[in-house]
């Protein structure tokens, strides 16, 4: 009974411990932000391993997530005779809801899994340790920029992912299942609000906020060897979907 | 510690004279734990100023965290590690990056930057640390290239590299920014013969060249005796040994001989 409650207890002062280390290390990295140097070139480069690299993938998967929201949406308000409602249907789902979280989670699979791994690697192998040795900061040298690529690139892969689900939703409604193009559209326009956009981005700027922070963190601080990194990896990817979803929550209870 | 031989055996080129009395870098009674295990047990070492000095010992002796002390890479649990007579290790993060400006640094496996290629890998410290102009920077870089026999290389990246010419680049990038000390932390492990001696030599012939202090960690027993001014030998975490390397030779200290003959019988038994 005592081992038991000393096994949660450990459990728990660990889970504490990590919190702490992980509210410093992003306190660590944000704080360097406003300072120079700014490196707007890393920055750049982040950008373009975040964002553009990830656009095959999420526009991929919007497609198919439209497409299916047009299936499901049609075959559903048909029972209401209420097919005219699709576009609203589709729209409201990819802004609100599933382009954020659908977004977040790919990019955690492909490039924060990847930051993860990088950054690790670049701890087994001494380099992190070299920096230290040059006098240069690793914490400001390697996270801000990763941070403010996923800030940028999350939100920016969010607003493809809406665009890209609803064609395929209209793909759908209107050309195989014969929805009226004017009523998918004129239903979208008037139930669709500037604060289901806003409220949609804001969740992706605070999902690219978790995914890079929880990934920097893992990779950073690598266990030993391959297989420490490879620990580390999966870990981040995990916890960075498990956050991106409870967070989701949250923030539609808030922002709602 | 006495001097050593006034003519450097292997390069046959004549030592430095010191500029004072004064070693750059103590260790005083420095203790260290790590994972349940004290690797420093109260350290005490002095490294001379503008001399070559070997350290050497066991694998898991703490060698190499012995010289991360002395860059402040790792903080003593007790004792202090005094660099020109500061504590650096109880400096602030950035009175210690200030202090670091002085050393330069060769990792075990080079820890050069994958993405980054040769020349961006000699560069990088300049690019970061200094005001320097890309054309200075291009001068340096080139010079310091074509020191470690490199000049080709410049535009590959570090998986193209062979181990030899992966230790070389770190070393130009160690001492691009002409630190006064540079930290070796086992630069010709795993390493054919020949490439071994021709990475000692050029530390060598650097050495004489710019005169730098210089550590080394090294597991060339018997020949790091010909290549070093000063040996230290570490074992359990305490210093056994730490003079000249040619009085370290006829030592009479039973591990010390054991290690140099690499006798698998006397005071360490590892089987």
């Amino acid at each position: 009974m005592l081992s038991l409650a000393e096994t949660i207890g450990e459990r728990i002062l660990l889970a504490i411990r990590n919190m702490g280390r992980m509210t410093i290390f992003l306190y660590a990295a944000v704080a360097t932000l406003p300072f120079p140097p700014y490196r707007v070139r890393r920055i750049v480069k982040q950008v373009h391993f975040i964002g553009a690299k990830s656009l095959f993938v999420i526009v991929l998967t919007a497609a198919f997530t439209g497409m299916v929201l047009g299936l499901q949406g049609y075959y559903t308000l048909r029972k209401f005779g209420s097919e005219g409602l699709l576009g609203s249907a589709v729209a409201l789902s990819l802004i609100r809801e599933l382009g954020p979280v659908l977004s977040a989670l790919m990019v955690t699979g492909r490039a924060g899994s990847a930051l993860t791994a990088e950054i690790g690697i670049m701890r087994i192998g001494e380099q992190i340790e070299s920096l230290e040795s040059m006098g240069i900061d690793p914490v400001k040298f390697l996270i801000p920029p990763r941070l403010l690529g996923a800030i940028v690139s999350v939100p920016l892969l969010t607003a493809i992912f809406d665009v890209v689900g609803i064609l395929g939703g209209y793909v759908v409604g209107v050309k195989l299942l014969g929805v009226n193009a004017g009523v998918f559209f004129g239903q979208m326009e008037a139930s669709v609000e500037w604060n289901d956009v806003a409220n949609g981005l804001i969740k992706s700027l605070v999902f690219g906020l978790i995914i890079a922070w929880v990934c920097t963190f893992k990779g950073y601080f690598t266990g030993r060897g391959a297989e420490g990194v490879s620990q580390s990896t999966t870990s981040a990817v995990v916890l960075s979907s498990v956050l991106v979803l409870v967070g989701d929550y949250f923030l539609t209870s808030v922002l709602l | 510690m006495s001097d050593p031989s006034p003519i450097c055996e292997p390069c046959g080129l004549e030592t430095l004279p010191a500029p004072d009395g004064e070693p750059v870098i103590r260790l005083v009674n420095v203790e260290k734990t790590l994972d349940g295990k004290k690797v420093l047990d109260g350290v005490n070492l002095d490294i001379p100023r503008q001399r070559i000095t070997a350290i050497i010992g066991l694998s898991g002796a703490g060698k190499s965290v012995m010289l991360k002390h002395m860059i402040g890479l790792i903080r003593p649990e007790r004792g202090q590690v005094l660099v020109d007579g500061v504590d650096i290790s109880r400096l602030s993060r950035e009175e210690l990056y200030k202090v670091r400006r002085r050393f330069g640094m060769l990792f075990q496996g080079g820890a050069l930057f994958d993405s980054l290629t040769v020349y961006e890998n000699v560069a990088f410290p300049l690019r970061e640390k200094t005001e320097l102009g890309e054309g200075e920077i291009r001068e340096r870089v080139l010079s310091r290239l074509a020191q470690v026999g490199l000049e080709g290389a410049q535009g590959k990246f570090p998986d193209e590299l062979s181990g030899g010419m992966v230790r070389r680049v770190a070393f130009a990038r160690a001492m691009v920014t002409d630190p006064e000390i540079i930290l070796f932390d086992e630069p010709t492990t795993g390493l054919d013969p020949i490439i071994r001696n021709s990475i000692l030599n050029l530390i060598c012939h650097t050495y004489h060249q710019h005169g730098f202090t210089m550590v080394m960690i090294s597991h060339d027993i018997p020949e790091i005796f010909l290549w070093s001014h000063y040996v230290v030998v570490l074992h359990d975490g305490k210093v056994v040994e730490a003079a000249p390397a040619a009085e370290v030779v006829h030592s009479v200290n039973p591990f010390v001989q054991q290690l140099i003959r690499g006798d698998i019988t006397g005071p360490v038994h590892l089987m």
